[in-house]
């Protein structure tokens, strides 16, 4: 056991606390001085602490990969809650994948705006009859020429009515077995043919949509891998999805702030910290949230150390990590009463309505990015080597 | 950076997994509980590895190994139900003497494994009605319930004022009574004292505490070997218990409680870990570690004996698979020093969350 990051690592922490220290109050909504997403995100790229390991060339920092300064990195500005940069799903599901296993031409093309924020993806993958079982997508694209034509229909698209591109997964070999027949397209959303309708979630937000495609034309090339292998391709990006929906440093970051509260609310004049069941189920909740810190440890570590085994500890965070999220940010409702049901605007809210926001916004987590079913059948079967499932008798048509 | 075990703790790991599996399966076991055979054999057969003496510095015939070495040790025996004295002779006893610098002529026998230590703590951590003593003028009088091991030598005797003192088993003014509980693989008696002797061994309450949190890890990481037993005993059971002519691991229903206490069991391992490393290693932070390992892996754990005995369908229940000696080991290991609402209150009262 060996907790610390060695000497050689001190220079490069001090680095990065004192870009910390510089610019905490020069990060978007950082009030007066404050710059915004598209600026900050250029500058982090710039000292290496956004798109670190991406190469010049595609606009990237250009380091060498090293876990232990990207950990240090995210300790660092985790320290002070300072803007990480962009996310979303170019740039932390497609931009990999297109790293791996994109061409020459993709790489120039698409991985330098993405990763500034200039070009804002959506994945559309799932479809009306195709969620949990996704490799049952029915959305046909047929070649024409030079030029895929493509019909059917998209849901649950994330960020669809912002996105400049989507990357697709849509049925080119309607012959062949289901998971051979798909392919992996990359086009723009304000190609002729594609409507937008948005979809209202729990939150009251229309943060996903569905999609509908009517004969849209899509040059040849833009599609990643081959024909047909379209459903390898997805599944490398689901990789990169499922590990970073529940960080762990995210929830001790929450915990903290429910222990906040709890010592600064009262009922009856008394802190909600001095009711023994409110203080009980909260450390119940930090129990877990160690669990997970330190399972997260083990993986850090089993990523540096390539001989050490870390058993099932990555396949576990996404079912564990958001069911504790979504209970954690419950227990901040519980706690409040009535007050924990304010939302828009409501003066009584607390935390700028994060709490309610993020007890439902986890349980999206909970069905999003493979439900937590799901998780358990892949649990089972490639964690424990139990059986698949016999194939159901298909119902009659 | 590495966050795992060394080889050396994974070789002694193996080591006294190879020796459990090969010289006590649960026939063994069973044979032990039921008093047909002594568990100081099984102890002696440990003590040839070295295990009693594992906190023991060599000058003092151990082997002078660190708390996360003495975790995966309680991690193995968790696992193999295995019916020693650990708790007591091998951690608190020797945290005990060594923390305060006294009684150290008998570390050596503890080490060997001839001598053994019991653990009267009870009253120091929450009394019951008929249970109570005190101690005047180096003398003990009254009543200790549920002390651990039945068949010590002496036993560390914890006051409510957080004093430990030592008694010796066979003073004539000491009567012993075993106590049965549900839990058949560790002992447990009543000591009704009139007047024995009692040597003060620590009236520093920080030696008490060091006792205790070094005794929740150690329960942790045997609720933790428990705990995977059982789900890999259920894992293996379904793979080839056969229903509507399929194997029942097939059953999306028993996939799922498979996983889940896979999933639960996962991240135990990693807090036993740090929390054994914290124990000498990180003072900031080990009594919190220690009070919420315990919490943490106790609820993991009854979750999960639970659900493995329902895998194993009817049979579960029997006494014929055995299953329930790890349901009960688990829930022992609950109940005794302070049940997981006592240590979670405690994790509350160290971080300054109680009103003042
Ligand atoms: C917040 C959010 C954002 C999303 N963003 C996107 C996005 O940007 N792009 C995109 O393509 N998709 C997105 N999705 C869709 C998401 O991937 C699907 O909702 C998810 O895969 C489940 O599919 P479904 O909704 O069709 O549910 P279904 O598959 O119909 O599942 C319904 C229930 O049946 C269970 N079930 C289904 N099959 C099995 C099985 N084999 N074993 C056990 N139980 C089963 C499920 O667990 C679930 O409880 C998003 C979803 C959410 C909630």
């Amino acid at each position: 056991m060996d907790l610390s990051f060695g000497s050689e690592y001190e220079d490069f922490r001090n680095e990065v606390r004192q870009f910390v220290e510089a610019n905490k109050d020069k990060q978007p909504g950082g009030g007066a001085g404050s710059s915004d997403g598209i600026s900050w995100q250029k500058k982090l790229i710039e000292h290496g602490y956004a798109a670190r390991t991406i190469p010049k060339e595609y606009g990237g920092f250009g380091a060498e990969p090293d876990i232990i300064k990207s950990r240090i990195i995210a300790e660092e500005f985790g320290r002070v809650q300072m803007n990480t940069g962009l996310g979303g799903q170019g740039i932390s599901m497609l931009t990999p994948v297109l790293l791996e296993v994109g061409t020459e031409e993709q790489k120039q093309q698409f991985v330098r705006p993405t990763i500034h924020g200039e070009m804002v993806w959506c994945q559309g993958y799932s479809e009306p009859g195709a969620g949990s079982d996704l490799a049952s997508l029915t959305t046909r694209a047929e070649l024409d020429g030079d030029e895929w034509v493509i019909n059917g229909q998209k849901i649950w698209t994330s960020t669809a009515h912002l996105a400049d591109w989507i990357f697709c997964l849509v049925r080119t070999e309607p012959d062949a077995p289901k998971h051979q027949g798909i392919s992996f397209l990359l086009f723009k959303m304000d190609t002729p043919g594609i409507e937008i309708r948005p979809l209202v979630d729990m939150t009251m937000n229309a943060n996903f949509n569905e999609v509908f495609f009517t004969d849209v034309r899509v040059p040849k090339d833009q599609i990643v891998g081959k024909r047909g292998e379209g459903w390898q391709v997805a599944n490398a990006i689901l990789g990169y999805e499922r590990g970073s929906l529940a960080p762990p440093d995210a929830a001790q970051s929450r915990l903290n702030g429910l222990i906040d509260l709890m010592q600064r609310e009262t009922i009856n004049g008394e802190r909600l910290m001095d009711n023994p069941h409110y203080r009980e189920r909260l450390m119940q909740i930090q129990g877990r949230v160690l669990a997970m810190r330190f399972n997260d440890m083990r993986l850090l570590s089993s990523r540096i150390n390539k001989d050490q085994d870390a058993g099932i500890s990555g396949m576990i965070v996404k079912l564990l990590g958001t069911e504790l999220r979504h209970e954690l940010e419950g227990l901040a409702i519980d706690i409040m009463g009535e007050i924990g049901l304010s939302f828009h605007g409501n003066p009584y809210t607390r935390g700028g309505g994060s709490w309610q926001y993020q007890y439902m916004y986890f349980l999206g987590l909970i069905i999003g990015g493979g439900t937590n079913q799901i998780q358990r059948n892949i649990i089972s079967e490639r964690g424990l080597g139990m059986p698949r499932e016999p194939k159901a008798v298909v119902k009659a048509q | 950076m590495e966050f795992g075990l060394s080889q050396d703790q994974t070789l002694l790991q193996d080591s006294v997994n190879r020796f459990l599996t090969e010289q006590v399966p649960l026939d063994r076991v069973r044979k032990v509980t039921a008093g047909d055979v002594a568990d100081s054999e099984v102890w002696q057969g440990l003590a040839d590895l070295g295990i009693p003496g594992l906190l023991i510095p060599e000058d003092h015939g151990g082997v002078g190994l660190g708390s996360l070495d003495a975790a995966i040790v309680a991690e193995s025996l968790g696992y193999h139900v295995t019916p020693v004295p650990f708790l007591t002779s091998a951690i608190m006893a020797p945290v005990a003497l060594l923390r305060s610098g006294s009684r150290d002529d008998l570390l050596g026998a503890l080490a060997s494994g001839e001598t053994r230590i019991g653990a009267a703590f009870g009253e120091a951590i929450g009394r019951r009605a008929d249970a109570g003593f005190t101690v005047t003028n180096g003398k003990i009088k009254g009543k200790s319930i549920f002390a651990l091991d039945g068949d010590a030598d002496h036993y560390l005797v914890a006051t409510e004022d957080r004093s430990l003192y030592l008694v010796a088993a066979d003073d004539s003014k000491i009567e012993r009574t075993n106590l049965a509980t549900v839990d058949r693989t560790r002992s447990t008696c009543q000591l009704v004292y009139s007047g024995a002797d009692a040597e003060l061994i620590s009236d520093d309450p920080a030696v008490f505490t060091e006792v205790l949190d070094t005794a929740w890890v150690m329960q942790a990481a045997d609720t933790l070997g428990a705990a995977q037993s059982m789900c890999d005993q259920s894992v293996v059971y379904a793979k080839q218990r056969e229903q509507f002519n399929r194997v029942i691991a097939s059953f999306q229903a028993v996939k799922h409680m498979c996983a889940d206490m896979a999933s639960t069991i996962e991240p135990c391992r990693s807090f036993v870990w740090y929390a054994g490393h914290a124990l000498d290693h990180v003072p900031d932070e080990k009594r919190l570690m220690a009070c919420q390992v315990k919490a943490h892996v106790q609820e993991v754990g009854k979750q999960v004996s639970k659900t493995a005995t329902e895998v194993h369908g009817g049979m579960g229940f029997t006494d014929l698979v055995g299953l329930h000696y790890w349901f009960k080991r688990i829930g022992a290991n609950r109940q005794f020093l302070g049940a997981p609402e006592m240590l979670r209150e405690e994790a509350a009262r160290i971080q300054g969350f109680l009103a003042a």
